[in-house]
Order: structure tokens, then C-alpha cells, then sequence
């Protein structure tokens, strides 16, 4: 047998293969339509007895994920849910714990340097070619600028497969496989507001005081911070997500001002807290999720994910693999992460209102009003279902932002680690405290 | 047996579980850390760091405020509610009757007990809507909810029992005896209070003390929550630390509030001899 991933794309035996676990269906639907280049068919025995160990953000480990990699692929995917930082952490000081990490970009500018990971050999990723320009040069179109902070590109790629650098522009190894990204920006009460927003300025605005809100987590929230203080003029970033230290202190006396004079409710730290202060009216404008609008549009209560005019905080996620997997236990990682990219996970994604790497893919995998809903932003014809079977829109509301050009077009920003970080921390930490 | 050997087994448990972790935590606020890795060394920049920033003194500063109006609140009313427990409630059935009543709350877990305010305190809450309707006010109260109030009220919710019960404990152990001389000898209603039932529940109150006093200085999840993050308390500081992996310098906050609670509670043992009252 030999050791090298099969590529060639063999119909027959994928369908044989698909057809004897009773999957005809799909495996048809994948086979007609050109799926199958990322499905090799000579593992297929030895690759059950495989186990990848999987831990990352929230997200995107959903246990649907695990269950039908079990049924499409034959092995087992063990899947471990961990905040940000501890995943990090753990990449960092324990490289024997995981074969696949799924991690944000940003953290990526840390942990990289450890040598933990080894990059992808992007000539055995199927669906390469798929993959969204934001992901290789940075480029949503062509004539797309390229957005400040850590962009996924800036970290997407590296020299040679033991570099521990990244490299300036698109090489053959891939620090990591990108799955999921997307562009925040302000949730507000538009029942509670009665007129329209369409700037970052708004969360300082002393109409809101006491009624706006901040999320407290310190690299995500200086982000939002700089965003409220470029738009309000007050100060003019080199690059917001590299801030030198008087612009940090800046950032922050504004901010520290404001919370004196108690413009804000709270800080939140978790996704339950965001809900409930918007959900109560506590709150009517604050830094938010995209699942979290959802959330409190699904009790029924107003809420808008208010695109802004100064553009979008945007952040994306990718899987990553230990320097530690070798053999089959290798290509079995490889075989997961083009199966990761050939649509069905996309699908589940996107349909939550995530964005996939490679879009396209999941087309196949959702309905076209669900397409036209998430990705096109055109109105839905029929009520809009998230996969776990909760209502998420009613027939005809359009997705707030619109399409995924008109979204993804505008980011202004990316989340990121600055080098100031540990100065930026203690600093956010006495603006929560002041 | 040797009565020593009796004491071994409890004495392996706190070892192991109580003594062993905190010697581990006093190490390690001696390492360095950079952003993803402990390194073990020996430094003092942990402390050095935590002594020069001025939000560590304002952060002790804001949880000792906590501690002293919760440990007054929890106080008064823990020692109403002993004191009527234990001498207007004649009958020893009713006494547990309503000593149970009191631990209701503790049926349900600490987090529900405090997430349970949000809804009566908040903006749209119960108050402010009654308040509102009865047109007693034209604008909703906005501190009752994400405040220092908030934290209090839930503090003094939360931890008034640990009063209850030791003070209640005391004031059992007094000979009625002692109250009937007290009359005998020409002491009203008020002077038996003060100069007989106070100093004999000192135990009592300093064992409470104890429980109020320790339980919110290490506190984090109350003052997170109820004041929307807007407070911070040394218990809050340190899990923002730990949360950003900084551990040695969590360490190092971990091991000054134990010296300074530590003090505290050395402090109170010298004005009441728990042991030998008890």
C-alpha cells in the first residue's frame, strides 16, 4: 500500500464505497458533482481505526461536525470546546494533546513561533483553488484594499515546511486551513433608538448614557474602542490593530472618561451576558456577536446588526495540524480537512450566519432561498431555519449588512495581537477598574 | 491508639488537597510567564508589578468597602434573626421550623440565587415597573441594577445564614439563668442586650465575621455579575489574570490576599478566644 494520498479522483469506487454505507444520496450528489477529487479511496480500511483529536473555539466544534465525519470518512473526530486563550495556551505547552487545532487567526501571530504546528502542503488541499481571496492576498476582489490589524493572509503562509516565520505572500505551505470568519460591528435596539445609526461614534453618544455596553475582553475591546475613537476624530491610528502606546493611552482615556460619566451599563465577558443586557433593554447599543443578534431576534425582541459606515471588526478561524501527526494519521487529517472544505460544513456555518472559506462549496448544501438569504443578501421567500431546527427569520426580513460582497467588502479592521499587547492589557485593565 | 495517629488521616487530606496546592501557588508567583508559557524561575516582578500599579490599591480598596457594609448589614440582621430564633421562639420545634425556613434560598445554587435580582432589579424589572405604574417615579432607577448596590444587596443575600447560624449557635448556649439574674438585678430589656446576650455571642459573631468577611474578599462571580463588570474586586482582578494565562502573576495576587486575609482574621482571634468559648 502505498503512502500517498489519492488524488485521481475515482468515481467508481467512491460511489461503491458510499453506496455500501447507504449514503447513495449524497455520495451521488458529491460524485456528479466533482466533489470527489478530495476523497481518497485506497485508506478506506485502515482509516477507521484512525482517531483525530480536535479541540478549539466554540464555534465551529459543534458535535453534528464529528458524527458526520464518523459516517462520510469512516474515523473518528474527538472534538474538545475551549475559550480563545486556551486553546492557545495549550498548542503552546502541550503539542501532544491534539492532532487538530482550530484556532483564530490572530493567536496564530503568537503561537506559530512555538513550532508546534506544521504548515499544509497546499498542492494536497482539493479545494484550494475555492478559497476566498481574504485567505491568500488579502483580496476579497481584485481591487479590494487590504484591511488593518492581523489579516489572515499576513499569517496564512510560510517559507518551507519547518519555517517558523511567515511569509510575505502566497507560498506552498499554509500555516492554516481557514473555515470560518466574520465582520462585526454594533448591535443596537432600533425599537428603543427610533432613529437610524450609522456610525461607531453612537456608542459614546451621550444619548445612550448608561445604555451602551462594551464587551470586556481585552484584545476584542480595544478594537471596538479604536474604531469608536477614529470615527469620532479624535485620533488617527497608524494601524488599529498595532497601536503604539500613546495611542493605547488615548484610546483609553476616552473610554475612561466616558465610563465616568457613566455612559455604559456594563462590560460583558460572555455570549449569554451580550443577550441578556439587549434582550432586557438594558442596554440598547453595544458590541455583539452575530450568533448573539440572533439569539435575542429569536425571542422576538428587535435587534439589529447595524452595518456602519467607517466598516466592519472582522475575525476568522482555521485548522491547523501538530507537528506531531505523520503517516496515516496524517492523510486521515488531510482527508478531513478537504472534506472540512467540500461544502457540508460550509453549509452548517454559513447557515448560521458564519461565512465558509470556500463559499461556493457550500452552495450545494443549502437551499437557494438559504443561499440567497446568508450569502446573497436577498430577502427570504420562505422562514429562515438555523441546522439545529430554531426559526431564525421570518419571510422577507433580509440579512442586516446584506450580501457577503457588500459585508466582507467593507472590514476595516481584523482582530490582532499587538505588540504593545502586554502594555494594551494592563491598560484596558485600569480602564475597567477606573 | 496514639491519639496522634487518629488525627494522620485528616491531617493527609488537607495535606494533599489544601496545604500542597497553596505551596504550589506560593512557587509559582515566583516564576515568569510570557504569553503562552509558564517559566519557572525566581523573580519578583510579580510582586513588583502588583505593588506599583494603582488599581491594586484601589481594587483592595473597593473589596474591603464590599466586606465592611456587607459584614455591618449581614451582622444587624444576622443577629435580629438569631436573636429572635433563639428567645422569642419558645418551643424547640418551631425554632428549627423556622431556622430551616431561613436556609430556603440555599436550595438553589449560589449563581441562580444572584442571576435571580437581574430581573427584579434591571431597568424593566419588578420595582421599577411597580414603582413606575404607582407613578411614584416618572424616570426608571437606574442603580438598582449593575452597581454597588446590586453587589451588596446580593452580597448580604447570599451570605446573611453564615451569620445566622453561628450567632444563633451562641445565643442557644446561654444560661437563661444568667438573663433571669440580670433582671433580677434591676437591668432593663436593652441593658440585658448590650451588656449580657452581645458579649456572650461574641463567639458567635466573630466565627460569622469569619465566614462574611473571607467568602467576599476572594469573591469574583457576584461582582462580576451584578455590576455589570463596571466594579472590580481583588477576586475579579485575579481571574482577569488567570483568564490571560498569566498565571504566576495570578499566583502572586493569590498568595497577598491570603496574607492580608489572613491578618484580618489573626486580628479578630485576639479580641474573642473562639476555642476556649466554644
Amino acid at each position: 500500500m502505498t503512502k500517498k494520498l489519492h488524488h485521481s479522483g475515482d468515481k467508481n469506487s467512491l460511489t461503491r464505497r458510499s453506496v455500501l454505507r447507504g449514503v447513495g444520496a449524497i455520495g451521488g450528489l458529491a460524485a456528479g458533482s466533482g466533489l470527489i477529487t478530495g476523497f481518497p479511496t485506497i485508506w478506506a480500511q485502515n482509516i477507521k481505526n484512525v482517531t483525530l483529536r480536535q479541540f478549539g473555539t466554540g464555534v465551529s466544534n459543534i458535535n453534528e461536525i464529528a458524527k458526520k465525519v464518523k459516517s462520510d470518512l469512516g474515523f473518528t473526530l474527538q472534538m474538545t470546546a475551549l475559550d480563545t486563550d486556551t486553546t492557545a495556551q495549550r498548542v503552546v505547552t502541550q503539542p501532544k494533546s491534539f492532532d487538530i487545532a482550530d484556532i483564530e487567526y490572530f493567536t496564530v501571530k503568537k503561537i506559530w513561533g512555538a513550532g508546534n504546528l506544521q504548515p499544509f502542503d497546499v498542492r494536497k488541499l482539493s479545494n484550494y483553488d475555492k478559497i476566498v481571496g481574504i485567505f491568500k492576498n488579502g483580496k476579497l476582489t481584485p481591487t479590494s484594499k487590504i484591511a488593518q490589524g492581523t489579516a489572515p493572509h499576513t499569517v496564512g503562509f510560510t517559507e518551507s515546511q519547518t519555517s517558523r516565520d511567515f511569509a510575505a505572500s502566497e507560498t506552498n505551505w499554509y500555516t492554516l486551513v481557514p473555515t470560518i470568519y466574520n465582520a462585526d460591528t454594533l448591535g443596537i435596539r432600533p425599537d428603543l433608538i427610533g432613529r437610524p445609526i450609522s456610525s461607531w461614534t453612537e456608542l459614546l453618544n451621550p444619548e445612550f448614557k448608561g445604555k451602551a455596553s462594551i464587551l470586556n475582553i481585552a484584545s476584542i475591546g480595544i478594537m471596538d474602542a479604536a474604531m469608536v475613537c477614529e470615527a469620532m476624530g479624535e485620533i488617527k491610528y497608524g494601524d488599529k490593530g498595532n497601536m503604539t502606546k500613546t495611542e493605547i493611552d488615548k484610546t483609553m482615556e476616552i473610554f475612561t472618561e466616558a465610563k465616568k460619566a457613566g455612559q455604559f451599563r456594563a462590560f460583558w465577558k460572555t455570549f449569554d451576558e451580550s443577550v441578556n443586557l439587549m434582550a432586557s433593554g438594558e442596554v440598547v447599543i453595544q458590541s455583539m456577536w452575530s450568533p448573539a443578534i440572533t439569539k435575542v431576534r429569536s425571542m422576538n425582541i428587535p435587534c439589529v446588526y447595524q452595518p456602519l459606515k467607517e466598516g466592519y471588526r472582522s475575525w476568522g478561524g482555521g485548522l491547523g495540524i501538530s507537528r506531531n501527526l505523520s503517516g496515516i494519521s496524517l492523510e486521515a487529517a488531510y482527508e478531513y480537512i478537504n472534506w472540512y472544505l467540500s461544502g457540508w460544513v460550509g453549509g452548517l456555518l454559513m447557515r448560521q450566519g458564519y461565512y465558509s472559506a470556500a463559499p461556493e462549496t457550500s452552495k450545494k448544501f443549502m437551499s437557494g432561498d438559504e443561499w440567497g438569504f446568508w450569502f446573497e443578501g436577498k430577502a427570504a421567500k420562505d422562514d429562515i431555519i438555523d441546522p439545529f431546527g430554531n426559526k431564525l427569520e421570518k419571510a422577507g426580513s433580509t440579512r442586516d449588512g446584506g450580501s457577503f460582497y457588500d459585508r466582507m467588502g467593507k472590514v476595516e479592521c481584523w482582530n490582532s495581537v499587538m505588540k504593545e499587547n502586554r502594555y494594551m492589557v494592563k491598560k484596558w485593565n485600569e480602564f475597567i477598574a477606573a | 491508639m496514639n491519639p496522634k495517629l487518629q488525627v494522620l488521616p485528616l491531617l493527609a487530606i488537607l495535606s494533599l488537597f489544601f496545604i500542597g496546592p497553596i505551596i504550589i501557588i506560593f512557587i509559582v508567583s515566583f516564576w515568569d510567564y510570557t504569553e503562552f508559557s509558564l517559566v519557572p524561575d525566581f523573580v519578583f516582578t510579580n510582586y513588583v508589578e502588583l505593588f506599583g500599579s494603582k488599581v491594586t490599591y484601589s481594587v483592595y480598596i473597593n473589596t474591603l468597602k464590599f466586606a465592611g457594609i456587607s459584614w455591618a448589614i449581614t451582622l444587624l440582621i444576622g443577629f435580629t434573626v438569631a436573636y429572635f430564633l433563639a428567645f422569642h421562639v419558645r418551643s424547640l420545634r418551631w425554632q428549627i421550623v423556622l431556622f430551616l425556613v431561613c436556609t430556603i434560598p440555599f436550595w438553589t445554587s449560589n449563581i441562580i440565587r444572584m442571576i435571580a435580582w437581574i430581573p427584579v432589579l434591571g431597568r424593566n424589572g419588578l420595582i421599577n415597573k411597580t414603582l413606575l405604574s404607582l407613578g411614584l417615579i416618572e424616570n426608571p432607577i437606574d442603580w438598582l441594577l449593575y452597581s454597588d448596590f446590586a453587589v451588596i444587596l446580593a452580597f448580604v443575600h447570599l451570605y446573611t445564614l453564615f451569620m445566622v447560624v453561628p450567632i444563633f449557635n451562641s445565643m442557644m448556649r446561654i444560661d437563661r439563668s444568667v438573663l433571669e439574674a440580670a433582671r433580677d438585678a434591676g437591668a432593663n430589656g436593652f441593658q440585658i442586650l448590650f451588656h449580657v446576650i452581645g458579649p456572650l455571642s461574641r463567639p458567635g459573631i466573630a466565627i460569622g465575621t469569619i465566614f462574611v468577611v473571607s467568602l467576599i474578599m476572594g469573591d469574583f462571580v457576584t461582582v462580576q455579575a451584578m455590576s455589570g463588570g463596571q466594579s472590580a474586586s481583588v477576586g475579579v482582578a485575579m481571574n482577569h489574570k488567570r483568564a490571560l494565562l498569566q498565571y504566576p502573576a495570578a499566583a502572586a495576587d493569590a498568595v497577598i490576599l491570603l496574607i492580608v486575609v489572613l491578618t484580618m482574621v489573626a486580628i479578630l482571634m485576639r479580641t474573642v478566644n473562639i476555642r476556649k468559648e466554644l
